[in-house]
C-alpha cells in the first residue's frame, strides 16, 4: 500500500491532502435535526453526518468518518460544500462537485467518494422524515 | 520504517558493483579475458552467497529475485511429464508462492493452503495429515513478510523428510535478520532476494540441495547449469554477494539492536494506547517487524499521516474505496473486522535509532488519537 510513488510525490492532489490532514467540521452535532449514516466495520469505512436545519438551510453540518484518505477528505470537503446552503441547493450537488472541488480524485480511488455526499443526503432525508 | 518492502543499496554494496558496469563489463560466457573476469567474480558471489547459508557453491542457482527463485523452486520441482501432483503450503504466503500455487491448481494439479493458528503459526498438524502419495512439494515461508512470524522450519522439513517430500522455503525477509542455514533448517530449496538486504533489486538466488530433482522455467543458452537461462546479471549478482557478506558480518549486533528497538516499540505502544493488538507472534518473530492493529482507525489513513510526519511505514489494510483487497494473511490469523483494517506494519533497519523509535512511539499516538477523534466509532 502506497500513498506516494516511490520519488515521494503524492498520489493525491495538494487540496485532498489538505482536506484529510486539517479537515474541517469534525464531530457530531448534539440534537441534530437530521442524520445519516452509511458503511459498516467490514466495508471499512463508515460516515456518518449530523445536520442542523434552520429556515431549510443547512445552518451546520458536521461529520465522524472511520476510513482511508479519500473517505474523510470528502467528508470534510461535503461538509464545506453544503454548510450554509439550502435543503435544495444541498440536493443539486453531485459527486463530481465534490470531486472537482477535490481537484480530482487517482485512478481507482474515487469508489468510496460518493459515500460522505451519500451520508449527507441520507441525513437530509432523516430531516425531513421527523418534520412532515 | 519499511525496511520489509525493500532496502536502500548500502554504499559498501554499490562499490563491488560498479566496476562490473563499465571497466569489467564482460560476458561470463565469452572465452576471452574480459569474460574471464566477469566469471570469476560470478563464481566469488556464488562461494560467498554459499558459504553463508551453508550450502555448497553449486548448489546456488542466481535468478532475478525472490519472486523467480519461488516460482523456480515450485514449479522446477514438478517434473513436466508427471501428469497431476499436489503441493502443499501455507495460507499466508508472498504472492510470488500463492500465484504460481494458483496457476499450477488452474493447469490441473492439487494445492493444499495450511491454515495457521492466530500468530501465524502454520498447523502442523493439518500439514502431515493433508500429505497425499502424490504431494511433491512442501513450500513454506521461514519468516513472514507483513506480520513477522517465522515459521517451525526444522519440525516442517522432518515431517518432509520422513514422507519423502521436497521441501521449499521462502527466505526473502529472513536472510540477514536470523540465521539461515540450509542443513540447520532442513530445507531442500530455499529463495533469497538481494534488495531486502541492502542489495540492489531484481537479483536473487534460489538454493537447490543436491541431488534435488528440478527443471527449467526459462530456457535458452544454458546458464546456470540450464536451471536458468540467461546472461547473468554480474553486477547484481556481485552486489548480492556482498550484501550476503556484509549482512552475515553484522547479523548479531545488527539483530540485537533491531530486537531491542522492536520490543521498546511494542512495549510502549500496548503500555500506552487502548485498543490496539499486536498482529503476529509475541516472540518467534523477526527482530525488525512491528505489526499492530488499532481499533476504530483505518490503515492507510495512519500511513499518510505518519508519511508526513516523514515515517514510511506500511499497511495491510485497504478500505472499499480501491480495487485492492484487505491482506490475506490478516484475514488468515483470523483478526476481527474492527481490528483488520486499522494494520500498520513497521518493519525497522539497520540503520533506524532508538531516539527514531522515541519519535514514532511520539507520532503514532498523535496519529491513532488524530483518527479516533474523528471516528464514529471511537467512544460509541
Ligand atoms: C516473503 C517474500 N517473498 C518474495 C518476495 C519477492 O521478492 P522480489 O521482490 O525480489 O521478487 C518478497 C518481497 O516482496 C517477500 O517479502
Amino acid at each position: 500500500m502506497q500513498v506516494s510513488d516511490p520519488g515521494g510525490v503524492y498520489l493525491y492532489s495538494k487540496k485532498v491532502i489538505e482536506e484529510f490532514s486539517n479537515p474541517s467540521n469534525v464531530g457530531s452535532i448534539e440534537n441534530a435535526d437530521g442524520v445519516g449514516e452509511i458503511g459498516s466495520t467490514v466495508d471499512g469505512d463508515i460516515i456518518n453526518i449530523s445536520i442542523k436545519v434552520r429556515d431549510n438551510v443547512l445552518e451546520d453540518v458536521k461529520f465522524k468518518t472511520f476510513g482511508c484518505v479519500v473517505a474523510i477528505s470528502t467528508s470534510s470537503m461535503v461538509t464545506k460544500l453544503s454548510k450554509g446552503k439550502t435543503i435544495d441547493e444541498v440536493l443539486e450537488l453531485k459527486n463530481e462537485d465534490v470531486i472537482e472541488a477535490l481537484e480530482g480524485l487517482p485512478e481507482g480511488k474515487d469508489r468510496c467518494s460518493g459515500f460522505a455526499l451519500d451520508a449527507l443526503k441520507m441525513a437530509i432525508e432523516d430531516y425531513k422524515q421527523k418534520n412532515k | 520504517m519499511d525496511h520489509s518492502a525493500t532496502t536502500p543499496v548500502d554504499p559498501l554494496v554499490l562499490d563491488s558493483m560498479l566496476p562490473y558496469f563499465s571497466e569489467l563489463f564482460g560476458n561470463p560466457s565469452s572465452l576471452h579475458s574480459f569474460g574471464n573476469e566477469a566469471s570469476e567474480a560470478l563464481s566469488l558471489a556464488r562461494r560467498q552467497v554459499a558459504e553463508i547459508i551453508g550450502a555448497l557453491p553449486e548448489e546456488i542457482i542466481f535468478t532475478s529475485g525472490g519472486t523467480e527463485s519461488d516460482n523456480l523452486a515450485i514449479r522446477g520441482v514438478i517434473p513436466h511429464d508427471s501428469g497431476k501432483k499436489h503441493v502443499i503450503t501455507s495460507a499466508v504466503e508472498h504472492p510470488a508462492v500463492l500465484n504460481t500455487c494458483a496457476f499450477l491448481e488452474k493447469v490441473g494439479h492439487d494445492v493444499t493452503y495450511v491454515p495457521v493458528d492466530s500468530n501465524g503459526v502454520v498447523d502442523l498438524e493439518y500439514l502431515e495429515k493433508s500429505i497425499r502419495d502424490d504431494t511433491i512439494v512442501i513450500s513454506v515461508m521461514h519468516a513472514n513478510n507483513e506480520v513477522g512470524t517465522i515459521q517451525p522450519l526444522k519440525e516442517i522439513a522432518q515431517i518432509a523428510k520422513k514422507h519423502g517430500i521436497c521441501f521449499h522455503t521462502d527466505a526473502v525477509q529472513s536472510v540477514g535478520k536470523i540465521p539461515v542455514n540450509v542443513d540447520d533448517l532442513g530445507v531442500d530449496l530455499l529463495s533469497i532476494s538481494s534488495h531486502k538486504i541492502y542489495g540492489p533489486k531484481g537479483v536473487g538466488a534460489l538454493y537447490v540441495r543436491k541431488g534435488t530433482m528440478i527443471e527449467p522455467i526459462v530456457f535458452g543458452g544454458n546458464h546456470e547449469k540450464g536451471i536458468r537461462s540467461g546472461t547473468e546479471n554480474v553486477p547484481g549478482i556481485i552486489g548480492l554477494g556482498k550484501a550476503m557478506v556484509l549482512a552475515q558480518e553484522r547479523l548479531e549486533p545488527d539483530s540485537e539492536k533491531m530486537r531491542q528497538m522492536r520490543d521498546s516499540l511494542i512495549k510502549r505502544i500496548l503500555e500506552s494506547v487502548d485498543d490496539v493488538r499486536l498482529n503476529g507472534h509475541p516472540t518467534q518473530r523477526l527482530p525488525n517487524n512491528v505489526n499492530f492493529s488499532f481499533k476504530y482507525v483505518e490503515g492507510e489513513s495512519m500511513l499518510m499521516l505518519l508519511d508526513m510526519k516523514g515515517i514510511g511505514v506500511s499497511t495491510g489494510s485497504a478500505c472499499s474505496s480501491r480495487s485492492q483487497k484487505s491482506s490475506n494473511v490478516l484475514s488468515s490469523l483470523g483478526i476481527e473486522d474492527e481490528y483488520i483494517h486499522g494494520s500498520l506494519r513497521i518493519s525497522l533497519g539497520r540503520e533506524n535509532s532508538m531516539e527514531e523509535i522515541d519519535y514514532v512511539v511520539k507520532s503514532l499516538k498523535e496519529t491513532v488519537s488524530k483518527l479516533r477523534e474523528m471516528s464514529p466509532l471511537a467512544g460509541k
